[in-house]
């Protein structure tokens, strides 16, 4: 989409300022022109009345595009297991699939994995590409980008769906800069359009202050990063029948630049893996020293939740970076968020405020958490956390 | 060692507020800073060189005014600056970025690291990064918490979901940090006064000798085709009582989420 103002019609007005986000609209003598802010979103256009800014949308190369079928699925897998996020993804994948009537199919690469394959099959994908070699066994940028390009450019998919995960996040720039295909990362949601068969993106920016919608008209494959937690989980059905198609992998370790030295587990790692977690219990501030964080702990470890904090917290050295959440820190989106003594900066709810729950517990009656709590709680976190974790071990027995 | 860090200027706050009876946005005037990741790129590239010798050169694409961005690097320590403004690189997407950038240190040459902060906090999509190792085809380690050098090698510990990971990587590279890579320097008086007088270079498509077909609009595979605000949420509801009750009201909500 392109917009251009005519500067004939234009009569002057300036309806057209305000709504544009990015001053991207200023008067030039008595004429409305657009400056360098301006990013074509087209929101300064129904604000027009005398039809003065026209949009001009450029046509897709359709007869490139048309080569390219089919939804593909990159697997993201840990310990012998699929990651939920890839699990949603073939849900979400299915969905698509469906709607442009073309098959569903997985990728995955790893050493050891047929059983994983075969889930993927039962997760609702058509077929499954297998690269299966000990090269691969944990993720590197180079090898799986090399065979997903490869793969990519001989089998010619429309869509590319990628867990926005620390691998995927490294992975989806580096396959699409190669392949010249358009990314949108961080997707929170995907849809079809049927008359243009193309996939319509949904994203957050600004820190989830802005939601920006995006298509990729023309390039192919069409690439999405998706936002674990979001899409729903495909059902597991044992008796789908599938296709795997093993591809030949000629690599040699000597030809990978890469090597990974050392794996630093948490010993935690339930506690740590926020982008996972369904639930997440963050302690902030009000925990007043580093020991109080095991009152969060508890909670959290009773709703198998992960724990979050503040960057306050994290600042002060009571508990470790990765449990950031927040602008400089994770962006979560988990079911259920749990901010125990945690104010609520705006860069804190940056990172959180799209979980579909969020319980606050301070002490602060004008703490800004509970204008985005769906149940606030103004109390002491020592006293309302371990009731409440008593409460739930009762409950949940 | 000579490193090349990119950079990019973003507004000083991501809240971007609406007006409850008009529907229409309240634009504050924001003071434009640099992205707080690359204030850590900045500070690793320097801590490098101090360590190791040679420059640090800070780059931007951006509009004139990101000029300021660069002062503030040099300020900092940085030893040269180049600003990538053409008006033809407007509405570059993740991929025209990325290359444009490329083709820029490209044309530095003599590099050994690029550092990248690990994503923009307007954007929030962390794909420049490996975008740009992507086009000078060269590897790359994201979420970097700690570095070491080791001759041509470095060591670059990456921050991962429940786990780190030491990769090895030969230079030239490309490398992302996070926040918790270290705590970027305060600008010292003598820095400030250099600044003002940096002289900073300027290169606009000719001088990179960029493709038109890759750059701006036209090398932009993506469309933002609308922007809207998400729906904002609504304050909840209160829950009072005594510190029993409120537990057990507050267990009774979380079971029925079903979260299980």
């Amino acid at each position: 989409m392109l917009i251009r103002i005519i500067a004939e019609k234009c009569t002057g007005c300036q309806l057209c300022l305000r709504p544009c986000p990015y001053g991207g609209v200023e008067m030039v003598g008595k004429v409305a022109v657009l400056n360098e802010n301006c990013t074509y979103c087209g929101a300064c256009v129904p604000a027009c009345k005398s039809d003065a800014i026209e949009v001009v949308e450029r046509q897709p190369g359709a007869s490139e595009a048309a080569r390219y079928r089919g939804v593909w699925v990159i697997a993201e897998h840990d310990n012998g297991m699929l990651k939920g996020g890839t699990v949603e993804l073939l849900g979400e994948g299915r969905k698509l699939a469906e709607e442009l009537q073309v098959p569903l199919e997985g990728v995955i690469l790893g050493d050891g994995i047929k059983p994983l394959a075969e889930e993927m099959v039962h997760y609702g994908a058509d077929k499954v590409y297998m690269a299966d070699h000990p090269v691969l066994s944990r993720y590197r940028t180079g090898p799986y980008t090399d065979i997903i390009c490869g793969l990519t450019n001989k089998k010619l998919p429309e869509i590319i769906l990628v867990s926005a995960t620390a691998q995927g996040r490294d992975l989806a720039p580096r396959v699409a800069a190669r392949l010249g295909a358009g990314l949108t990362a961080d997707c929170t949601g995907l849809e079809i359009d049927p008359e243009k068969r193309l996939l319509v993106q949904t994203r957050p920016a600004f820190g989830g202050n802005l939601m920006a919608t995006i298509l990729c008209p023309e390039a192919r494959p069409q690439m999405s990063t998706v936002r674990p937690n979001v899409m729903k989980k495909a059902q597991l059905d044992p008796s789908r029948k599938g296709e795997i198609e093993v591809i030949p992998v000629g690599l040699d370790e000597r030809g990978v630049a890469t090597k990974i030295l050392e794996v630093i587990r948490q010993e935690e790692g339930d506690e740590v893996n926020l982008l996972d977690a369904k639930v997440i219990v963050s302690g902030g501030r009000g925990l007043g020293k580093p020991e109080n964080f095991s009152v969060i702990r508890e909670l959290a470890k009773v709703l198998g939740a992960g724990v979050g904090a503040s960057r306050a917290t994290v600042d002060a050295g009571w508990i470790p970076a990765y449990h950031q959440v927040g602008q400089t820190g994770k962006t979560v989106q988990p079911k259920l968020y749990i901010a125990c003594g945690i104010s609520g900066a705006v860069q804190h709810l940056a990172g959180m405020s799209a979980a579909e729950t969020i319980i606050a517990i301070n002490k602060d009656p004008n703490a800004p958490i509970f204008d985005v709590a769906t149940y606030g709680i103004v109390g002491d976190l020592f006293e309302v956390v371990p009731a409440l974790t008593e409460k739930l071990k009762e409950l949940l027995a | 060692m000579n490193v090349v860090v990119c950079i990019k200027q973003v507004p000083g706050s991501t809240e971007v507020r609406i007006d409850p009876k008009t529907h229409s946005l309240i634009r504050e005037s924001v003071e434009a800073i640099i992205n707080p990741f690359d204030e850590n790129a900045i500070e690793a590239g320097l801590q490098l060189r101090d360590q190791q010798g040679g420059k640090v050169t800070v780059m931007t694409m951006g509009p004139p005014q990101a000029e300021s961005a660069l002062r503030q690097a040099i300020a900092m320590g940085a030893d040269e600056a180049v600003l990538i403004t053409d008006p033809a690189f407007r509405l570059s997407d993740t991929l025209a970025t990325s290359y444009t950038l490329a083709r820029a240190i490209h044309k530095v040459g003599d590099f050994d690291l690029v550092i990248c902060g690990k994503q923009a906090i307007d954007g929030d999509t962390a794909q420049v990064g490996p975008g740009v190792a992507e086009q000078l085809g060269i590897p790359q380690a994201t979420f970097v918490i700690g570095l070491e050098v080791n001759g041509r090698k470095i060591l670059a510990k990456r921050m991962l979901e429940d786990s780190f990971e030491v990769v090895e990587l030969r230079m030239p590279a490309l490398i992302t940090v996070v926040k918790q890579m270290n705590e970027p320097r305060t600008a010292p008086m003598k820095g400030v006064l250099r600044a003002r007088r940096a002289a900073i270079t300027a290169w606009n498509k000719d001088d990179l000798g960029a493709n038109p077909s890759r750059i701006g609009f036209d090398g932009s595979p993506t469309w933002v085709i609308k922007s809207f605000h998400p729906e904002r949420r609504k304050r909840g509801e209160m829950l009072e009582g005594t510190t029993e009750e409120v537990a057990a009201v507050l267990a009774e909500k979380i079971k029925s989420l079903n979260l299980g």
